[in-house]
């Protein structure tokens, strides 16, 4: 792999630019690999990156039905935080921020990591009580955040109305190491560092069975021919129910689509990320100027991908108020991404019934802020066949014996 | 935008005026099963990429429950029955069937 560098971009300049390769190779599917990763989205694709980076696991094929990074990856509004109320998601995505903040060094690539700073608007006095309580929750388990007043938050972001009449603005928690990052990248920095390492990413490869023996998983048949393995990811977020009921089990998980949807591009008026979580609405202004704005998910199971319009106009509604100075701005493209929902609103990384598979799946509302984390914590479970410490509390299990990790209400996340 | 038919009221009303109430049809365990029937009634869910059987609550309108069967991946309804039903009626099997000939029927 050509390394990218400043002294790379001067030596292409004086060549018309002829000297640039793929970033990553398009193979035909080998008939058998140790290990086979089904979805080539961010997690897929920082699985297989850890496998062979921390485990020396190469031989890997990553199977995707459209293209990389075309799923949740490429619909997602880039925020990344850590600020969660439980240890073990504490854990998990603070490995993940911290892996962020040095992944354009590590693969090479520039993922245009922008720690600008998160903070969560608290609009009642319940979720004034809530992040008060996360913010000490967090300084014991080493995240850094605080919990700031409404003066500061309108320093941070003039253009905030913290007098509404409805939802004023009482105070913040504030993450400022939090912030954004280029979705696509990711998933092509990733892409990159996982074809130099020799693996195959193959693009328009449907998997439509598991094969299996006895309990044992011992490969997939796909659009493009059948392909044996000794191990099995399933890293397919909103399809993963599909994906399991190929394996023969099923999923404590439903999918709804979770939709966002950008503004006209305008000169830069917001420099950090902020959440409203009782509103359900959040924005951020990307670099092209575009302010970036998620809204709530359907209430009801959904492959669709197309979300609907009064979903945007209950996330617009509640935005303008609190940002009065984007009334007049006209929205340019929503879209919905199919996201898979758990009972607790927390992942699952785990051993399935079927021997040598194992699943990654569940990040509902807020995988790409994970996807470091989660891509270290799988390849250790697939690499060892049991999970390390940070995927052990985040088990399919965990539903049996009721040890749930519940961040549906405790993080107060716009679901 | 989703539109279902209230069988109880007859109103048609889209999905602002009314509220999901996830998979139909699923067996209540008790105090006497196993803890993986449990489990799996509390927890597991088919959540298919297709047709589904589903509750649904007319809120916003004459307040009942209901049951629908619709497609998942396209919004398509294939009608709307009665909360009083242990499993799909027929008559929305074979409708089902007939707009979906490859469909292998309702998941065990």
């Amino acid at each position: 792999m050509k390394r990218y560098s400043a002294f790379a971009i001067a030596k292409e300049a004086f060549r018309h630019q002829l000297g640039w390769e793929r970033a990553w190779r398009s193979p035909e599917p080998k008939p058998e690999y140790e290990v086979i990763i089904v979805g080539a989205g961010g997690h897929g694709l920082a699985t297989a990156y850890y496998l062979g980076k921390n485990h020396g696991i190469t031989n890997i094929a990553i199977l995707e039905k459209n293209w990389l990074g075309g799923g949740n990856t490429g619909r997602n509004t880039t925020i990344i935080r850590s600020n969660y109320l439980q240890d073990a998601s504490a854990a998990i995505y603070e490995k993940a921020r911290s892996l962020y903040e040095t992944l354009s060094q590590d693969l090479n690539y520039n993922v245009m990591f922008s720690p600008r700073g998160v903070a969560m608007l608290a609009q009642t006095h319940h979720e004034v009580r809530g992040y008060r309580r996360t913010a000490r929750a967090n300084a014991i388990q080493g995240v850094e955040t605080e919990f700031i007043g409404s003066e500061q938050v309108k320093a941070l972001c003039p253009i905030i109305n913290v007098d509404g009449p409805r939802f004023p603005v009482l105070g913040a928690l504030w993450q400022p190491r939090g912030g954004t990052a280029r979705h696509d990248a990711v998933a092509w920095g990733y892409a990159r560092a996982c074809s130099d390492m020799g693996m195959d990413i193959i693009q328009n490869c449907a998997v439509t069975a598991v094969r299996r023996t006895g309990g044992t998983v011992t490969g997939v048949e796909t659009t493009r021919g059948a392909v044996g393995c000794r191990k099995l990811g399933i890293v397919v977020a909103g399809h993963s129910g599909v994906l399991a009921a190929m394996a023969g089990f099923r999923l404590p998980v439903e999918s709804v689509a979770l939709q966002a949807l950008v503004s006209e591009p305008v000169k830069p008026c917001m420099d950090i990320v902020v959440m409203a979580n009782t509103v359900h609405g959040y924005m951020s202004q990307s670099d092209k100027g575009e302010l970036v704005i998620g809204g709530g998910a359907d209430g009801f199971n959904n492959y669709t991908q197309r979300g609907s319009f009064h979903h945007v106009e209950e996330t617009v509604r509640a935005l303008v108020e609190t940002f009065p100075i984007i009334s007049r701005l006209r929205m340019l493209r929503q879209w919905a991404g199919i996201v898979d929902m758990t009972g607790d609103r927390s992942p699952i990384l785990s051993k399935t019934p079927l021997e040598n598979c194992f699943i990654n799946c569940g990040w509902g509302t807020g995988g790409f802020k994970a996807i470091p984390g989660s891509g270290w914590a799988m390849a250790e479970l697939m690499a060892k066949g049991e999970p390390g410490p940070l995927a052990a509390p985040f088990g399919l299990d965990r539903f049996r014996e009721g040890r749930f990790i519940d961040e549906s209400v405790a993080a107060g996340v716009a679901h | 935008m989703l539109i279902l038919t209230c069988p109880c009221c007859g109103a048609e009303a889209d999905e602002t005026e009314l509220a999901s109430g996830g998979e139909a049809h699923i067996q209540r365990q008790g105090p006497e099963s196993t803890d993986a029937a449990f489990e799996a009634y509390l927890f597991q869910r088919k959540n298919p990429s297709g047709v589904h059987f589903e509750r649904w609550r007319h809120a916003f309108g004459c307040g009942k429950w209901f049951h629908a069967a619709r497609c998942t991946r396209t919004l398509e309804v294939f009608g709307t029955y009665t909360a009083q039903s242990l499993k799909p009626p027929k008559w929305i099997l074979d409708r089902i069937r007939k707009r979906r000939p490859d469909w292998a029927g309702p998941l065990p």
